[in-house]
């Protein structure tokens, strides 16, 4: 019995794998180029896959038209521009440098120097407020410097 | 910061803007679902204003779009064109008897070469395309009736003129 749930799992184990389909390519630099492309690539069903790591039909479309624009002899950026003509810049996991997409790529550095000039300012603010007066310096000076009382 | 973040989370992010709005509707020529060797192409519909319903019969969602569908065609604005996406003819044509067939024509996209040319990633998806064969609008997921009357149909009177 407990064999053959064991075996009934295995058998669905299958179902949870990203469909994986033998493509021929010319050569194995073609393949390497369709293995980075579908890498990079989203898929737009289940929006935080690859293309390769997905099982979804539209998937398994894009990758076959990849691998037939790469048989056809499309470089990657022409098959990369290809995707995004029809779906958008959302297609590519590394998004284009372009004005839209300016705070993506400035924010996290525009946020990190900002901290850091107003970590910068509180700091020296703080150093102004502990620095004693010079009264209360001599103060200190004269109490230290006088005999203790028994 | 946290302003942003809100409105971050009033956005929908199945909702990806398409990049063929105002560009030129992409070509196909596809067999019709009634009349397999009847071709439909892109120029058979230049100068008239005209929808396109991707639609299938396993889309459960299409079914509650149906009857919008359905009455868009009935107010006979404009051509109400089906893009039969990945189905089966026999499905298809089983499925348009159930719920009745609003479409001048259904093409038939079986192997959805069509539907990646026009950036389709879900289904239902409905397209306006204008006479000059541009497409002016996109709506992603089901038509519902208010959407229907807020965009949809601006968008064809629009076109129309």
């Amino acid at each position: 019995m407990r064999l053959l749930l064991i075996m009934g799992l295995l058998a669905f184990s299958a179902l949870s794998q990203a469909a994986v389909e033998a493509y021929v390519f010319d050569s194995p630099e073609m393949e390497a180029e369709y293995n980075q492309l579908i890498g990079e690539l989203r898929c737009l069903v289940c929006q935080n896959q690859n293309l390769s790591g997905s099982n979804a039909g539209l998937a398994k479309d894009l990758r076959r038209q990849t691998h037939e624009l790469l048989m056809e002899g499309n470089s990657r950026d022409q098959i990369a521009d290809y995707m995004v003509a029809r779906y958008g810049d959302f297609v590519l996991y590394r998004p284009p440098l372009q004005n839209n997409t300016l705070l993506l790529w400035i924010g996290p550095f525009a946020l990190l120097l900002l901290v850091i000039v107003v970590v910068f300012i509180k700091m020296r603010k703080k150093q102004v407020l502990v620095a004693p007066e010079q009264a209360a310096m001599e103060k200190a000076k004269r109490l230290l410097l006088e005999p203790q009382e028994k | 910061m946290v302003a942003l973040l809100g409105f971050g989370l009033t956005l929908d992010p199945k909702k990806i803007p398409s990049p063929l709005i105002d560009k030129p509707a992409p070509d196909f020529s596809l067999g019709k679902l009634y009349a397999p060797e009847e071709t439909l192409s892109k120029k058979n519909l230049l100068g008239q204003v005209w929808v396109l319903n991707v639609w299938a019969s396993w889309c459960v969602s299409c079914r509650a779009e149906h009857a919008i569908i359905t009455s868009l065609a009935n107010r006979n604005l404009v051509n109400v064109v089906g893009l039969n996406y990945k189905d089966q003819p026999e499905d298809a044509r089983r499925w348009l008897k159930q719920f009745g067939n609003p479409y001048s024509a259904s093409l038939m996209d079986r192997d959805g070469r069509v539907g990646i040319d026009w950036g389709v990633y879900g289904v239902p998806e409905t397209f306006v395309i204008g006479k000059d064969g541009r497409i002016k609008y996109k709506h992603i997921g089901p038509v519902t009736r208010d959407s229907l009357e807020r965009e949809v149909i601006p968008a064809i009177k629009e076109l129309l003129g």
